[in-house]
């Protein structure tokens, strides 16, 4: 008997405090599984967001820096600008990456910085408590959105993914989603992708994963699958948004 | 020894800190230190090191964040409105222990103020600026001679304590030229970085670099450990000019920077008309001097006149040490105006006759 | 026969495993982790069901399950 599936090196075996269910678990299992599988642990260096994800830094085994809010990209500018043989990945969450850290989040991929970001998505802000995230989705009912989401006063979502791939800074950027096994799967060879991109020094990578938070939307985890699948890929499509390998030259 | 050049502040600090093994330097524009970023912007790529124009004051200094974490030495520079976009990272900096180097060649404020020299930033750097209890190291050059050396001694500084230390300038420092010597220094002996995020190769356990401590506990022993950090650097650390002040005076001055130079002609002018004035001229404004003051609190016969290029900040240290014994008195100008001496004799006069009236 | 193994001390009790497993062979146990959650776990009489395709694994947000073929 061989074992075929376990913990990978790069997840230390620590218990998180995430909620049961909670995706950020399974989307940090993917992200050490790549590291380990493109033996990459000895030179990576992750950087954590402010948000639910913030210890993120207790569970990957790389080295790891906590980021002021939205500010992971920057430091990972740093970082990597520094030390331009590591292999650098951010770790942000909707407010994180798309509100706060706006301005940092397009300068880094505008410049093409050879940097992999891993974008939570997860249409709420889950560590303060459920308020309204720039990609809360119209008519969502959060903590600050009572009523649903009002676009004529409170706006429409972004599109991350969209937006950033009219720059051509970004090598690859791709949407995934980890609401059901397939979905994992592709989500996995994304991230996969995205790390070797930076490996081959291709410019900005940024994998968006459509994500749940059973706690703040008042679903079970399975609940919250279903209505990731039946409402945020409506509105947030699937699919590799940009890839410099398909463009003409 | 290398021959003189002619230099201008800005350009200088960018020198020196290239010559202090400055690996990285992120700035953004901003009027009067521009020129920082300029010299940097031509010189590190021609050296294979790293400058980066960063998209505001806010990512350039969590650049320096992640760089700094990397075990690099780092640097950033900026004027008074930048520097308060810098106050939260600036927070994180001490809060995680990195060392980096922050420039402020301070303008008029508060707000868009003006691009004027000023030295309106002293509560800002002295006395937090950010958040928590923290501290900067603050050093106050006030010759380009000694931009040079304080920002070699800065970088060493920030690697010895594991802290942010600040060089602050003002817009007359940044903007003048005058002939400097780069010397050979030997540096000071700097500690290891085995905390540093530069990837694991063999190292056990990983490093994290990080401010966050949720535990009450916890954070209060990191402070307590930060604390007993800056009463180590006020021990060693205090640095500080006497400038005429061997015999009785009947004022002692204290100013830094600019302002400095500007009352070391006013001694001299004063003099001339037989009114000695002494000058005690902080160094390390962070850590402030107090020690100076206990030399030569007995030789003055009038108190003390703080003199500054603002609406007074520096004073209020002044009188905490002074705490009473003397008179503290106050001369400002503020907005980008710089006083001329004569008007600094001006006010020494009236407060003489004052005194003297009174007596 | 493939073996499926669960670390109890990581299980949450989120049921995503449950919800996934394509043989439906996982169950949620009476037992108390010490974390308090009533863990995943699939009967001994249940195991020789088990094909090893990882999805519960795969789904699995706390590594909780170690798959041996």
């Amino acid at each position: 008997m061989a074992v075929i599936f376990d913990r990978p090196k790069a997840l230390l075996d620590v218990p998180t405090h995430y909620c049961p269910g909670c995706t950020h678990g399974i989307i940090h299992r993917l992200i050490a599984e790549v590291i380990d599988e493109l033996g990459i642990l000895d030179r990576t260096i992750g950087v954590a967001p402010v948000g639910c994800s913030v210890l993120a830094y207790n569970y990957f085994a790389c080295d790891m820096q906590e980021a002021a809010h939205g500010r992971a990209p920057a430091v990972a500018t740093g970082i990597k600008r520094a030390i331009p043989e590591s292999i650098v990945f951010t770790y942000q969450g909707d407010g994180d990456l798309a509100a706060i850290g706006t301005a940092e989040m397009v300068h880094a991929a505008t410049r093409g910085e050879r940097i992999t970001t891993i974008f939570v998505n997860n249409c709420i802000y889950g560590m303060t408590g459920g308020q309204m995230a720039p990609t809360t989705l119209p008519g969502q009912v959060t903590e600050t959105s009572p009523y649903g989401r009002d676009v004529l006063t409170q706006g429409y979502p972004i599109r991350v993914s969209e937006m950033l791939s009219t720059l051509d800074g970004p090598a690859y950027i791709e949407r995934v989603a980890v609401s059901s096994v397939p979905n994992i799967i592709k989500a996995k060879k994304a991230i996969k992708k995205a790390f070797i991109y930076q490996m081959e020094g291709r410019g900005y990578t940024l994998i968006e994963v459509l994500s749940t938070c059973p706690t703040n939307w008042g679903l079970s985890p399975d609940e919250a699958m279903t209505w990731l699948e039946k409402n945020m890929i409506p509105y947030y499509s699937l699919g590799v948004k940009k890839d410099i390998a398909l463009e003409v030259k | 020894m290398e021959d003189k050049v002619l230099m201008k502040g800005n350009e200088a600090i960018g020198e020196a800190a290239i010559r202090a093994g400055c690996k990285c330097f992120f700035g953004y524009p901003i009027t009067p230190q521009t020129e920082v970023a300029a010299y940097m912007a031509k010189m590190m790529p021609k050296l294979g090191r790293v400058f980066l124009q960063a998209e505001s004051e806010i990512a350039a200094i969590n650049m320096v964040y992640g760089a700094a974490g990397s075990g690099v030495r780092v640097m950033t520079s900026s004027s008074s409105p930048g520097i308060s976009l810098k106050q939260e990272g600036i927070s994180y900096i001490a809060g995680a222990e990195l060392p980096c180097v922050i420039v402020n060649i301070v303008r008029g404020g508060p707000g868009l103020g003006g691009i004027q020299p000023a030295q309106s930033d002293y509560f800002q750097a002295t006395k937090g600026g950010g958040h928590g209890d923290y501290r900067l190291i603050v050093l106050a050059p006030s010759s380009i001679q000694e931009i040079i050396d304080l920002t070699s001694r800065a970088f060493d500084l920030a690697d010895i304590y594991r802290n942010p230390v600040m060089i602050m300038g003002d817009g007359m420092l940044g903007q003048m030229m005058e002939p400097v010597q780069f010397k050979e220094v030997k540096g000071r002996e700097v500690p290891e970085k085995p905390w540093a995020t530069c990837g694991l190769y063999g190292r056990e356990r990983h490093n994290v670099i990080t401010s966050l401590f949720l535990a009450p506990e916890e954070c209060e022993r990191h402070n307590l450990k930060l604390n007993n950090k800056y009463k180590e650097i006020e021990k060693n650390e205090t640095k500080f000019e006497l400038y005429n002040c061997d015999d009785e005076c009947d004022f002692i001055i204290v100013a830094y920077g600019t302002m400095a130079r500007i009352c070391k002609n006013l001694i001299n002018m004063a003099d001339k008309e037989g009114i000695r004035i002494g000058l005690i001229r902080p160094i390390t404004l962070w850590p402030f001097p107090k020690a100076a003051f206990e030399q030569v609190i007995g030789l003055t016969r009038y108190g003390f006149l703080c003199v500054e290029m603002s609406m007074g900040q520096m004073v209020e240290d002044v009188l905490q040490v002074v705490n009473g014994r003397c008179p503290v008195e106050f001369y400002g100008r503020c907005g980008g105006m710089v006083p001329s001496p004569d008007e600094i004799l001006v006010k020494i006069k009236q407060i003489l006759n004052q005194r003297e009236g009174v007596i | 026969m493939p073996r499926v193994y669960f670390k109890e001390e990581n299980c949450k009790g989120c049921c995503l495993c449950i919800k996934t497993c394509p043989k439906k062979i996982i169950i949620i146990s009476d037992k108390l982790n010490n974390k308090g959650y009533h863990t995943a776990a699939i009967l001994e009489e249940n195991m020789k069901n088990c094909t090893g395709c990882a999805s519960c694994a795969r789904i699995c947000p706390d590594v909780v399950i170690k798959i041996e073929k």
